[in-house]
């Protein structure tokens, strides 16, 4: 096996090794402290199909992960508080069930990724990066100023949602939940950036006329991966809102965008498991860091810096040698 | 009254269109003649800010804190260019966006560090303070007319450095053929590094002239660096005039649609209602006139083809 096969196998049974060890010395902070890495990490593995795989370098995936939580905080709410969502035409009513809730995550992600998608696409560099962040700010301004739910404080769900078979008020179980769709996640991408699919969007990044050539649009194959992409990183807004109980309008700022494409840059740009390093060691160092001084960001810039400009495999690549590293 | 209300909006929107565009000229700039996408820019417009608040405390003279926003934040932007930019110019917009984002965290937090995290405060000097009546009985704050005019004065310095001057020679120049200008003996990293001086000590200036009217503090470059984006999208990502062009649009766009859309929804809705819709819309006003530019002209209104 590849040196990068063993460094994923490694880092994803360390992820569960963690928590495990947790419960049996009783530390439940350490257990949702590994639950953010795991949630964090998927919204990264969505952001890479996007970025990794097709190039599209978008810093409006805060759109996606808001819409996730949103999606979470409108419906619990409604169930919360008996009011159903809609009467009118058909009677739509809250729910606090764990698979409903991210089936809608995934749907509204999808369908906004595929208009934000179809628009931006007719773009491409600099301006590609500008439109994206501008969608991004039109959700986050458009949350703030929509009283219905919250506006600017957003909304507090005082139970977590329920998953059938499953108490997820203990964290160890919701960790299990977060962490098996961190796997098929991991699982799908991996099966895509093989399939005849991701290889031509791999070679439509390398060279979008090439592709052309043979008869493959680009364009399509973009936009499904940006649906694709968007999908994953509604999910993880799902989740992200059910582990903290709450949504705000911060999920939608552009800090968010960027703090997900910092995962997958420290853990290494379109690699499968670059979203996970990037997430352990972003998480690790906020913890450690934020510990030691409350100005931990100029630390986080620094060595974001330094992976930027001297390291560009990211920590993947620094782990797994460079004989694998793209382009 | 409503015609007197009108046109002081429509010259807050002058005033904020000429603020952006001091932030965008810079930006716009700095992709034209080097390529680079630079995030930190807004980082630049607050430490202009900044040292302007510290010298206005310092002195209690607002001219010489005019002068230290300018000087500081080219200081820092010549700083940043010889020790981190350089090393961006040939690479692609991800390790740029990375990089300059990475430069954020510094700034903001070192920022943090050394002023602490309450905002400062800038006054307004007495000779600029109060309201002055213009031709038709209008009263309209001194200040913000001083900002319309140094606003249009830096323009005008801008579009006359760039066509009559040597330098500005050199700028269009390095904006069509980098390579061709460098073989023809102009040293280009010096152009680069005036260039993005010129660029950050523009962004410094605007951030102590709003510095006055709104807070200084961390973080509040952002917003503004985030709506200088949105300028120089519309305008077409390299050109000035577009900066220009695209700031004041964007600055009336967003001030008259705060104040025109909830008139416009209370004509058939209830009031709380239609502010509350009026006001949602209006803040999302900009990003839908960039989307629609981009998508009738992907590459802005006077971008190059």
């Amino acid at each position: 096996m590849r040196r990068e096969t063993w460094v994923g196998i490694i880092l994803v049974l360390g992820l569960l090794a963690v928590p495990l060890w947790a419960l049996a010395v009783d530390e439940p902070y350490t257990i949702t402290l590994a639950t953010r890495v795991v949630i964090l990490a998927l919204a990264g593995v969505g952001l890479n199909v996007a970025l990794g795989l097709g190039g599209l370098v978008s810093l409006g995936h805060a759109v996606f992960f808001g819409l996730g939580g949103y999606a979470m905080g409108i419906l619990a709410s409604h169930a919360q508080s008996y009011t159903p969502l809609a009467e009118w035409p058909i009677l739509i009513e809250g729910s606090k069930s764990m698979p409903v809730i991210w089936l809608v995550a995934c749907a509204v992600s999808g369908l906004v990724a595929l208009a934000i998608g179809a628009l931006s696409l007719r773009t491409s560099g600099v301006y590609f990066i500008m439109i994206t962040l501008a969608f991004g700010q039109m959700f986050y301004f458009f949350s703030i100023s929509w009283p219905a739910y919250g506006g600017e404080d957003g909304l507090s769900i005082y139970v977590r949602n329920e998953f059938p078979g499953l108490n997820t008020l203990d964290p160890i179980q919701f960790f299990g939940v977060c962490y098996v769709i961190l796997c098929l996640a991991l699982l799908l991408v991996s099966k895509l950036s093989r399939s005849s699919f991701g290889l031509a969007l791999v070679a439509a990044r390398q060279n979008a006329e090439r592709v052309q050539a043979v008869g493959i649009e680009p364009y399509r194959l973009r936009l499904v991966a940006f649906v694709i992409s968007g999908v994953i990183t509604g999910l993880a807004g799902a989740l992200f809102a059910d582990l903290n109980r709450f949504v705000s309008p911060s999920m939608f700022t552009w800090q968010t965008s960027g703090e997900i494409m910092i995962f997958v840059i420290l853990g290494g740009v379109g690699r499968v498991m670059g979203p996970v390093a990037g997430a352990i060691m972003f998480i690790l160092l906020e913890h450690f860091l934020g510990g030691l001084s409350e100005y931990w960001h100029i630390y986080l810039g620094a060595l974001l810096l330094g992976v930027v400009l001297f390291a560009r495999g990211g920590l993947i690549g620094v782990l797994a040698g460079r004989e694998v590293a793209h382009d | 009254m409503s015609l007197i209300l009108l046109i002081e909006q429509v010259l807050n929107g002058l005033q904020f269109g000429v603020m952006l565009f001091l932030m965008s000229a810079g930006l716009t700039l700095i992709f034209g003649v080097m390529g680079l996408i630079n995030l930190a820019h807004g980082s630049l417009y607050m430490i202009g800010a900044f040292a302007a608040a510290a010298v206005a405390g310092a002195t209690g003279s607002f001219v010489l804190a005019l002068a230290a926003s300018l000087g500081a934040a080219a200081a820092a932007g010549a700083i940043i260019e010889v020790t981190v930019i350089r090393r961006l110019y040939d690479r692609d917009h991800l390790d740029q966006v990375l990089a300059t984002f990475a430069l954020i965290l510094i700034f903001s937090e070192g920022t943090r560090w050394a002023f602490g995290s309450f905002p400062l405060f800038l006054d307004i000097p007495d000779y600029l303070s109060g309201p002055t009546t213009l031709p038709g009985g209008i009263q309209y704050p001194l200040y913000r007319l001083a900002i319309i005019v140094v606003g249009l004065a830096v323009a005008a310095g801008l579009f006359a450095l760039i066509a009559w001057t040597r330098i500005g020679i050199q700028i269009r120049a390095g904006e069509s053929d980098r390579e061709m200008i460098g073989a023809l003996g102009v040293n280009i990293s010096r152009l680069y590094t005036l260039v993005f001086a010129l660029g950050a000590g523009l962004a410094g200036l605007a951030g102590a002239l709003i510095g006055a009217i709104q807070s200084v503090q961390v973080g509040m470059g952002e917003p503004v660096l985030i709506l200088a984006f949105v300028v120089i999208v519309i305008g077409g990502i390299g050109s000035v005039k577009g900066a220009l062009i695209g700031a004041l649009l964007v600055g009336l766009t967003d001030t008259l649609g705060r104040f025109l859309l909830p008139v416009v929804f209370g004509a058939f809705m209830e009031p709380s209602a239609a502010t509350s819709i009026g006001s949602a819309l209006a803040s999302m006003a900009i990003y839908i006139l960039m989307a629609s530019v981009l998508i009738a002209r992907p590459r802005g209104l006077f971008g190059a083809a």
